[in-house]
């Protein structure tokens, strides 16, 4: 019994590409292209990986398909699909792999064109045939289901929502790359259209195209690998139902669980933290999830996030990217909360860069609240 | 065991809510199931709602006109379960978390759905 192997793998490589509209792309090309330049960082080319972690919008079969696509022959393969929290699964699963002395360089990977192709979010899964009847709109409707009863509980506002949208913007203002970038204002969110209540369209995530890949070695080669590699302190998950009718309290997240396995793993405490991402599909998800990873007590995350906390020049840096609400949101944004985590602990991300960040934590959510995973990531100076 | 999902259906196609309930427990258990959550109990036995509950959340999806705005709610059955259902009768805004409602059933194109109506 050993554990989580702390600093054991690291990222040698992280890269996005066609982050917006990328029109014309396939999600297999979107994903082989942020796949290219992240091994390019570390100097490997495809035939290199032999473990091979993706997740697809529409391809069920995508560690077949993408395998053939890299032309790799790969000993480790995971098609996981718990939703936009899949990829931090697929880094807990590569990191075991990778200490095991399973495989030797592992690619996780994700990519869609659902804005250009669709201009929707694509569905990933079936209705159930328990909520058809009511027709809610899928997903946000769940969502706004838990958020009416986090302001019924906890006397949340509309107001306090918004302060997370705009958060978000502000720090997708200083992002180049980010697909939202005018400004944003609370009131402008506050009044905006209704979609879901208490969810306006501003407490909504983009629609956007995009694609991310991260590239993981054992830590004892990355160094020859990168110059400066982003060590994996901890990774761990929890689901906790299905449908939103199944959440066993609409106010309490697997975050609790997820965030706490995680804390354990790496030994460090929120406080320890230097920035942190969370999977914001809808304003509602970070105030849970602030909570829930115990930035701040359960029922205060909408305090916590007012005057600016959150935003550039707050104590708390919270999606330096932009987030899903602003940065962007190619259906499933998990894997972007790790790559702007491997971004910032490398000092790569100008004026949005937390100076002198060595703990970034990321966080994943899929479904509808149900499946939540969390990584810690340091500098070398962590281990 | 008749198939669960079929077997609730064809009851409500009959005007009738039904949950399971466990013989062992006396846990009910909705939705329906080939087994008790968590136990593994095979032992369930159809029952009728009493169709009393209260609404633990709510939401009005918003549509564009001509469509009308109508409500989603999540509703905790007297009996303990949860589910999504909606509540008719009032207007989507006028649900309130803590409502007291009760459920009937529907007939509708796409087969019957239980909603629910505020108690009188």
């Amino acid at each position: 019994m050993h554990g989580f192997p702390r600093g054991r793998t690291a990222v040698v490589g992280a890269a996005t590409f066609g982050v917006g509209k990328a029109p014309g792309y396939e999600a297999i090309e979107l994903a082989a292209e942020a796949s290219r330049r992240a091994l390019g960082e570390a100097g490997l080319a495809p035939r290199d990986v032999d473990a091979l972690f993706i997740a697809q919008p529409q391809d069920t079969l995508a560690t077949l398909s993408f395998a053939e696509y890299l032309g790799i022959r790969p000993r480790v393969s995971d098609n996981n699909r718990s939703g936009g929290s899949a990829f931090l699964l697929h880094l807990a699963h590569a990191a075991l792999v990778l200490d095991a002395g399973l495989a030797d360089v592992a690619l996780v990977a994700y990519g869609s064109n659902q804005a250009s192709a669709s201009g929707r979010l694509l569905q990933t899964s079936r209705p159930s045939p328990w909520e058809a009847p009511y027709r809610p709109l899928r997903p946000v409707s769940s969502y706004a289901l838990a958020a009416a009863r986090h302001m019924h509980e906890y006397g949340t506002t509309k107001r306090q929502l918004a302060e997370v949208a705009v958060a978000a913007r502000h720090w997708a203002r200083l992002n180049p790359e980010a697909a939202a970038r005018d400004p944003l204002d609370i009131d402008t969110v506050v009044n905006a259209r209704m979609v879901s209540d208490p969810l306006g369209v501003r407490d909504c995530c983009l629609v956007t195209d995009g694609a991310a890949a991260v590239v993981l070695v054992r830590a004892e080669r990355a160094r020859a690998l990168h110059p400066r590699p982003v060590y994996l302190l901890a990774a761990a998950s929890a689901v906790t139902h299905g449908d939103i009718a199944g959440m066993p309290d609409l106010t309490v997240t697997g975050a609790a669980e997820s965030g706490a396995r995680a804390y354990a793993q790496a030994g460090v405490a929120p406080a320890d933290i230097d920035v942190v991402q969370v999977y914001d599909a809808f304003t509602i998800n970070t105030i849970l999830f602030l909570e829930d990873l115990g930035f701040c007590a359960k029922g205060e995350g909408g305090a916590f996030v007012e005057g600016g906390r959150i935003a550039p020049g707050g104590t708390l840096p919270v999606n330096t990217s932009g987030g899903g609400l602003s940065y962007c949101h190619p259906g499933m944004f998990g894997l972007f909360t790790v790559v702007e985590s491997v971004r910032q602990l490398r000092g790569e991300c100008g004026a949005r860069q937390v100076a002198g960040a060595k703990l970034a934590l990321a966080h994943g959510n899929g479904g509808v609240l149900s499946s939540q995973a969390t990584a810690i990531f340091g500098s070398a100076e962590t281990l | 065991m008749p198939p669960p999902e079929a077997e609730f259906r064809r009851h409500l196609e009959g005007g009738r809510f039904l949950l399971q309930r466990s013989r062992l427990s006396g846990r009910f258990v909705f939705p329906p199931r080939t087994l008790a959550p968590g136990s593994g109990e095979d032992e369930l036995d159809w029952v009728p709602a009493s169709g009393r509950g209260r609404v633990h959340s709510t939401t009005t999806v918003r549509c564009k006109p001509p469509a009308a705005d109508y409500n989603v709610a999540l509703v905790d059955l007297d009996e303990g379960p949860r589910l999504m259902s909606c509540v008719v009768g009032i207007a989507p805004a006028e649900v309130r978390i803590g409502m007291a409602v009760r459920a009937r059933v529907e007939p509708g194109e796409d087969g019957a759905r239980v909603v629910f109506e505020p108690e009188r």
